[in-house]
C-alpha cells in the first residue's frame, strides 16, 4: 500500500478532474447495464432449464438470488414462470425489473451525455427507449428466449461500444469500478443461492448431483464453455464454485472482478493522484487475500454461505467508501448564510 | 414577366409550387440570383418528391436516434420531440449576409454600451432618449449590477437577433435575445445532417462552414475570464436533464470541451467559485450559464431555487468569476425597450441602424395605445414579458370576439403590450404533406462577443409549418431549415 500513500502531491496543473457527479453516474451506468445483462441471462437460463412437466419449478430461486422474497410475494401469490418473468422484466413497480433498471440507465446516460461518446449515447438512447416501452405482450413464454437474447446482446453491444469509443480518463476507471463491483456482487449471489438450493440440508460434497442443474448454474454465469475447457471431467459442485470464485482467466469470476476493481483504483490513485483511494485499495486487497489463501474446499467446509455473505457486505462497504471519497453528500445550505461547508 | 420566366425554369419539383405574393427566398427574389443560388434552385428542381420524402424520413429517424430533441410539457408528462427539420435549405447570398452580419455586430455593440450605461452613469436616461422608468422600473433591471464593471465591458456574450424579411426582401429586426438565446445547436446539427443526407445538393458550392461555433464561443469565454487567470476553467451551467433545452446544453458543452455542471456541482467559498470533482474542489473562472437570472443565486434572487449556487453573485461582484451572459441583460431585449433600439444605436454609435426595426407602437404611451386600439385588426400585439409566442394576438386572423376581448386586456394593462403591423414575412419552399409549398421563415443569427464580435455565418432559420402561420416557435409547431451562406 505504500506506493499509494506516497502520492500526497496535489493534482497536476492542467489535469482535467472529473466532476463528482459524472463519476457517480459512470459507475451506476455500468452497474445497471451489467445488472440488466445478468438478469436477462438468468431468466433465459431458468426458462430453458425447466423442461419437465412443471414449467413453474425453479423460478423461486430467481427471486431468492435477488433477495426479493418479501416484495415479490406481496404482489404475487406464487412464483410461477409468468409472474416471475413479468416481475423481473416489465413491472415498473419493481426497482429490480429490467424495465426499471433501463429507466435508471437512461437517466444516467442523459446526465453523462456531455461526457460519453455519441455512439454510446445513440445506442443507449435507442435501447433504453425500447426496453421502457416493453409491454406484457412482449414477454410470452414462446418469445422469452429471443427477448432475453436481444437484451443480453444490447448490453454487450453497449460494453463493446464503450470499450471502443470512450476516452480513457478518470471516467473510464469509475465505469470499470461499477462494472466489476456489479459482477462481483452478481456472482456471489448466484453461487450462494444455487449451491444451497441444489445441495439441500446435510448433503455434503460429493453426493449425487443433478448435472443439468449445475450446467445451468454455469450457463447463468456465461461460464459453461470456459469451464468445460478448463475442467472437462470435473463437473462437481466444488469445482464449479471454485471456478466461479477463483479462476483468474474467467472474466466474470470473483477473483477477476476484484482484480479489475483493484486495478481501476490503483490507476485513480497513481495516474490521477486521487489519494482517497488508499484505504479503499486496502479493503480490496484484504478481500483478494481471503480468496487466494483458501481452497474452495476450505471455503465450503468453513461455510460457503457465511463467506458469500461476508463478501457481499464488504462489497456494499466498498461502494459506500467510494461514494464518500469521490462524491461526498453535499451539506444542504443554511438559508441565511453563504458559508457552505466543505466536506474534505 | 420576371416571375413567369422563373416559373418556367422551376419545373420538376417546383412545377406545382404556388408562389404567393411574398418574397420567396428561392424563387421570387426580384433579382438575378448569383450562380450559387441558381445552382441550388436547378438541382432541387431535378429532385422528385418521392426521393425527397425518403431523405426527409431518414433525417427524422437519425435525429430521433441521436436524441436531438426538445422537451414539451403537456399536462403532466414530459415528451421528447424531434424539432421538425425541412430538407430544403434556406440560402443567403454573400451580399445579404454581409449586410446582416454588419447589422448584428452594430446592434450587439450598442446593446453592450447601453447596458454599461444604465448600470453606471445613465447618460441615456438623463438625456431623455429612453424613458428612465422604462429601464429602472423594468422587472429585468438588476440592482446587483449597478456600478459593477464586467470584463471588457461585455454584458451580452451570446446574442440572438430575430430577423424577418418583408415583401421587398428587406431584413427587419423582430426582437433581440440578449439573455440566454437558444437554438444554435440546431444550426450545427442541421448542417451535419444536411451534408450527410443531401450531399448531391451541396457539391461544389462554396458554403460558409458553421462548425467554428464551439471553439469561437470557448475562446470568447476565455477572453472574458477574470484578469490574471492563466488557464481559465470554463463551464456550462445548466438547469439539468429536465430542461427543455438540455440537448443544446449538452451539445455546446461537448463542442467547447468543457464540463456541463448543475448548480449542485458548484460551490462558493470566500468569494471564489469551485466545482466538485473526484479530486476535491477545483476553481471555476468563466460560466456560460443557461439558467435565468432568477435562479442563479438563492441568496440574492429566488430564495426557493435549488438550481442555483449560493454566493455566486457575491463571487461575481468581486470579479472572481465571469458570467455569460451578465446578469440583468434582459432589460436590453425587453420588447418595450426594443422600440427605442434605433435611437439607442444612434445615441451611442452616431450611426444609422444597419438593420431596422419593425415599426413598433408602445402601448405604455398614450399615442401608441390609441393607435393600437384603433387598428387592432391589422396589428400583431405582443405582451412584453413573455417569450415563445404565447399570449400573442394576430389581428387579421382574430375573430371579432377575440379582438373585443383583447381590447379589454389592453386597456386593463397597456404597459404590458407593444404592437406592430403584420409583416408579409418571406417564404421558403418547404416539403409539406401535399408537396413542396411556400412557408414563412425567420432567421436568428448568433453573435459571440469576447474581445470582438463574431457572427456565426447563417443562423437558425425557423419555418412555420402550418399553412399561412406566422408563428415559427418550436413549441408552437415550428420547424427548422439549414441556412446556407454562400461565400461568393
Amino acid at each position: 500500500m505504500t506506493q499509494v500513500s506516497a502520492f500526497t502531491a496535489p493534482a497536476l496543473p492542467g489535469l482535467r478532474n472529473l466532476l463528482s457527479r459524472y463519476g457517480e453516474n459512470m459507475m451506476w451506468l455500468a452497474r445497471y447495464m451489467e445488472r440488466i445483462e445478468n438478469m436477462a441471462r438468468l431468466i433465459d437460463v431458468t426458462g430453458s432449464s425447466v423442461q419437465g412437466s412443471n414449467r413453474d419449478a425453479g423460478w423461486d430461486s430467481v427471486i431468492r438470488i435477488n433477495a426479493d422474497e418479501a416484495f415479490f410475494f406481496h404482489h404475487h401469490k406464487a412464483a410461477t414462470e409468468q409472474a416471475v418473468v413479468a416481475f423481473y422484466i416489465t413491472e415498473s413497480e419493481n426497482p429490480d425489473s429490467i424495465k426499471s433498471m433501463a429507466r435508471c440507465a437512461r437517466e444516467n446516460a442523459r446526465v453523462l451525455r456531455p461526457l460519453i461518446s455519441t455512439e454510446m449515447w445513440m445506442h443507449l438512447n435507442v435501447f433504453t427507449r425500447w426496453v421502457v416501452d416493453l409491454g406484457p405482450e412482449d414477454v410470452g413464454a414462446s418469445y422469452l428466449s429471443a427477448l432475453c437474447t436481444r437484451l443480453k446482446q444490447d448490453c454487450q453491444t453497449h460494453f463493446g461500444i464503450t470499450e471502443g469509443t470512450l476516452y480513457r480518463d478518470q471516467a473510464w476507471q469509475f465505469y470499470s469500478l461499477g462494472k466489476n463491483l456489479e459482477r462481483a456482487d452478481q456472482i456471489t449471489r448466484l453461487i450462494d443461492i444455487k449451491y444451497h438450493t441444489l445441495l439441500p440440508s446435510g448433503a455434503g460434497v460429493g453426493s449425487d448431483i443433478d448435472m443439468s442443474q449445475w450446467t445451468s448454474v454455469l450457463r447463468s454465469a456465461a461460464a459453461y464453455h470456459a469451464f468445460r475447457r478448463v475442467l472437462p471431467d470435473g463437473m462437481t459442485p466444488a469445482n464449479i464454485v471454485g471456478f466461479l470464485l477463483k479462476n483468474d482467466g474467467f472474466p466474470r469470476s470473483l477473483s477477476t472482478s476484484l482484480r479489475n476493481v483493484y486495478s481501476a483504483l490503483g490507476i485513480l490513485a497513481g495516474e490521477y493522484r486521487l489519494r482517497q483511494c488508499g484505504p479503499i485499495l486496502e479493503r480490496v486487497e484484504e478481500l483478494r487475500v481471503t480468496l487466494v489463501e483458501q481452497t474452495v474446499e476450505d471455503i465450503i467446509l468453513r461455510g460457503l454461505h457465511e463467506y458469500m455473505d461476508w463478501i457481499q457486505r464488504e462489497l456494499r462497504q466498498l461502494q459506500n467508501e467510494i461514494a464518500q471519497a469521490f462524491w461526498p453528500p453535499v451539506v444542504s445550505v443554511a438559508p441565511m448564510g453563504g458559508m457552505e461547508q466543505m466536506q474534505d | 414577366m420576371h416571375d413567369m420566366k422563373m416559373a418556367a425554369q422551376a419545373a420538376g419539383l417546383f412545377a406545382t409550387y404556388d408562389i404567393p405574393d411574398f418574397f420567396c427566398e428561392l424563387l421570387n427574389r426580384g433579382d438575378t440570383p448569383p450562380p450559387g443560388l441558381q445552382m441550388v434552385r436547378d438541382r432541387l428542381a431535378r429532385f422528385d418528391l418521392t426521393e425527397l420524402r425518403r431523405r426527409a424520413a431518414a433525417v427524422e429517424a437519425q435525429f430521433y436516434r441521436l436524441g436531438i430533441t426538445f422537451t414539451v410539457y403537456s399536462d403532466r408528462e414530459a415528451i421528447d420531440r424531434v424539432l421538425p427539420f425541412d430538407v430544403i435549405p434556406r440560402v443567403l447570398t454573400a451580399a445579404e449576409w454581409d449586410h446582416v452580419e454588419r447589422g448584428v455586430q452594430q446592434r450587439v455593440r450598442a446593446i453592450n454600451l447601453f447596458l454599461h450605461d444604465i448600470y453606471h452613469d445613465r447618460h441615456i436616461l438623463r438625456d431623455g432618449v429612453v424613458p428612465a422608468d422604462l429601464v429602472l422600473g423594468n422587472p429585468n433591471y438588476c440592482q446587483a449590477m449597478v456600478g459593477l464593471d464586467v470584463p471588457g465591458g461585455v454584458y451580452v456574450h451570446i446574442n440572438g437577433t430575430d430577423l424577418v424579411r418583408d415583401r421587398d426582401g428587406r431584413f427587419l429586426v423582430l426582437e433581440d435575445n440578449a439573455r440566454t438565446p437558444s437554438g444554435v445547436s440546431y444550426v450545427l446539427e442541421d448542417r451535419q445532417m444536411m451534408l450527410r443526407l443531401m450531399p448531391d445538393l451541396a457539391t461544389g458550392l462554396n458554403i460558409r462552414p458553421v462548425d467554428e461555433y464551439g471553439p469561437r464561443l470557448h475562446r470568447a469565454l476565455v477572453e472574458v475570464a477574470p484578469a490574471g487567470v492563466t488557464e481559465p476553467q470554463v463551464v456550462l451551467l445548466s438547469p439539468g436533464i429536465y430542461n427543455a433545452a438540455y440537448f443544446e446544453h449538452v451539445f455546446l458543452a461537448r463542442e467547447m470541451g468543457i464540463p456541463l455542471v448543475e448548480g449542485r456541482d458548484l460551490m462558493v467559498e470566500d468569494g471564489y467559485v469551485y466545482m466538485r470533482t473526484v479530486a476535491g474542489p477545483r476553481p471555476v473562472h468563466s460560466i456560460y450559464r443557461r439558467l435565468n437570472d432568477d435562479f442563479l443565486d438563492p441568496l440574492v434572487f429566488n430564495p426557493d431555487s435549488l438550481l442555483g449556487v449560493p454566493g455566486l453573485v457575491d463571487a461575481y461582484r468581486r470579479g472572481n468569476v465571469t458570467l455569460a451572459n451578465a446578469i440583468g441583460t434582459g432589460v436590453a431585449d425587453d420588447k418595450a425597450v426594443y422600440a427605442y433600439m434605433p435611437r439607442i444605436i444612434r445615441y451611442y454609435l452616431d450611426e444609422e441602424p444597419i438593420l431596422t426595426n419593425v415599426e413598433t407602437h408602445i402601448c405604455a404611451e398614450r399615442a401608441g395605445l390609441e393607435y393600437t386600439l384603433a387598428n387592432l385588426e391589422q396589428l400583431v400585439v405582443k405582451p412584453v414579458g413573455e417569450s415563445g409566442g404565447y399570449g400573442l394576438l394576430i389581428g387579421p386572423h382574430a375573430s371579432q370576439a377575440e379582438l373585443a376581448e383583447f381590447r379589454d386586456r389592453l386597456r386593463a394593462n397597456p404597459a404590458n403590450y407593444i404592437s406592430q403591423p403584420v409583416i408579409s414575412l418571406s417564404v421558403s419552399p418547404t416539403l409539406c404533406p401535399a408537396g413542396v409549398e411556400a412557408r414563412h421563415v425567420d432567421l436568428r443569427p448568433f453573435a459571440v462577443t469576447g474581445e470582438s464580435t463574431w457572427v456565426l455565418p447563417g443562423g437558425l432559420s425557423r419555418v412555420a409549418l402550418r399553412k399561412g402561420s406566422l408563428v415559427v416557435n418550436s413549441s408552437q409547431g415550428g420547424g427548422s431549415k439549414d441556412t446556407w451562406v454562400l461565400a461568393s
